[in-house]
């Protein structure tokens, strides 16, 4: 990529940020350069933002009809998946899917809310 | 409280751990620029696993695990490297102040969600971010020079703490890293050859089919076979790909041009006009990718005039020019 071809496209995810991108000046040497985006890179980006979003917004309907618990909400919020949550608490895949009724919820002990707190950084 | 400043000399880089290492030692007078770091670092590579999943989407990546190239280097360039982790979160941040009042330049692994400056659209679970502190304000937060952004950041110590003890996979456990400079600087010569010759045998991949070019065509495999999957389910696929490769620090093409970056600085450094011409042809490389990334998202936009074997067949001229990329560096590094 020559220099003159790198893109700026004002990425909306960037929020006024520029990141350095390496490309080839006049005598063909390499030099970094700073790209305000890609039109390319942001249409994937803010795709993988709309399926967070609609994802924390169908939980937050559930949560507020009282179909899932707080965990349930949180874990989209603080965009987390059943996966990276698993790893960060210790809780196995299935114990977190649990948690996320309500009537279990509500039971569980202090010990294990303060796990999810604490990654949460929430009290 | 009373504010340390330690000299630091920031640059903005593409990629947090070459950024980090390059600035690190450019602080202590070793110069070295950013591509430099990552090539001698041997640090190009293709990975695709499709059973370890990120937010449910297949494992992607164009370089080494983190912390390979903070370690290669270091052993390369004989580099003083001391790091800690720690199990008390208040220690780990005393450890921190306590290296700063010593008029260090400390490098941290941390979280990228718990860090404030971070604009909202980057900000994920991600654990395995690379940053130097050089110092603390008045107010007590802290000096960052973050290789990814423009200028020198603050962070307040809470949200510091956060980040370097947050938990998960690759987790930092407050990883915290001081960097020497050599007394004498090592041969780049002969660790520039050492290392390209590395990078070209690990490209074939090794004997599973998820590294190197095998790694590629086992992708372009997945992706035919996508069709039977919903629209959703091929965008979501295809979009991760896009932004593993450009998306996350890069330096543009999945780090192909920050590597032909360094093969053309090598080339001026040892008058080696082949190591250009490879160079070059690894901004083609690059190109390529560049090509593949813009097919997909076509895709997923659905313009009717391009096909998912469009799209898979862009990803295997990848592969082939990776292969013939290979060879050059194999003939040039014997």
């Amino acid at each position: 990529m020559k220099k003159e071809e790198v893109p700026q496209d004002s990425c909306k995810s960037y929020s006024g940020h520029k990141k350095l991108i390496y490309a080839v000046d006049e005598q063909g040497h390499y030099e970094g350069v700073k790209s305000s985006g890609w039109e390319v890179e942001g249409f994937a980006t803010e795709m993988a933002v709309k399926a967070l979003d609609e994802q924390l917004a169908k939980a937050t309907t559930e949560y507020q009809q009282g179909e899932i618990s707080a965990l349930g909400y949180y874990i989209p919020l603080l965009r987390f998946d059943l996966m990276s949550l698993a790893h960060a608490t210790g809780f196995f895949q299935w114990q977190i899917k649990r948690h996320m009724t309500v009537a279990i919820f509500n039971k569980l002990s202090d010990k294990k809310l303060m796990k999810y707190c604490a990654v949460f950084n929430v009290s | 409280m009373n504010s340390i400043v330690n000299n630091v000399v920031h640059r903005q880089s593409s990629h947090c751990e070459s950024g980090v290492v390059a600035n690190m030692l450019n602080s202590q007078g070793f110069e070295l620029s950013e591509p430099m770091v990552f090539g001698l670092a041997s640090a190009l590579m293709f990975v695709y696993l499709p059973m370890v999943k990120v937010g449910g989407l297949p494992l992607i990546a164009y370089r080494m695990p983190p912390k390979s190239i903070i370690s290669s280097v270091c052993k390369k360039l004989d580099v003083k490297l001391t790091s800690q982790k720690f199990s008390n979160e208040d220690e780990g941040m005393k450890a921190l102040d306590q290296a700063l009042s010593e008029g260090k330049l400390v490098g941290l692994q941390t979280s990228v969600y718990w860090l404030p400056y971070f604009p909202e659209d980057m900000r994920f679970q991600f654990n395995a971010h690379n940053l130097t502190v050089y110092g603390k304000n008045e107010a007590g937060d802290y000096l960052i020079s973050d290789p990814v952004f423009e200028d020198v950041v603050t962070c307040p110590p809470e949200n510091l703490k956060q980040a370097r003890f947050a938990k998960g996979m690759l987790a930092a456990k407050g990883l915290m890293y001081v960097m020497d400079k050599p007394q004498v600087n090592a041969d780049l010569e002969i660790q520039i050859r050492k290392s390209i010759k590395k990078t070209a045998k690990m490209m074939n991949g090794l004997v599973l089919p998820f590294f190197g070019i095998k790694g590629i065509y086992h992708l372009a495999k997945k992706i035919d076979k996508l069709k039977k999957s919903s629209e959703q389910e091929v965008g979501m696929f295809l979009s991760n790909i896009v932004r593993m490769q450009e998306e996350i620090g890069t330096g543009g093409a999945g780090f192909r041009f920050m590597y032909a970056s360094f093969l053309d600085e090598a080339s001026q450094l040892l008058q080696d006009e082949k190591l250009h011409e490879i160079s070059k042809f690894t901004t083609e490389v690059g190109d390529l990718w560049r090509e593949f990334a813009m097919k997909a998202v076509l895709f997923c936009k659905k313009r009717k005039n391009i096909s998912l074997e469009e799209v898979s067949e862009s990803l295997r001229v990848c592969a082939q020019h990776e292969t013939l990329l290979r060879e050059k560096l194999l003939a040039w590094s014997k």
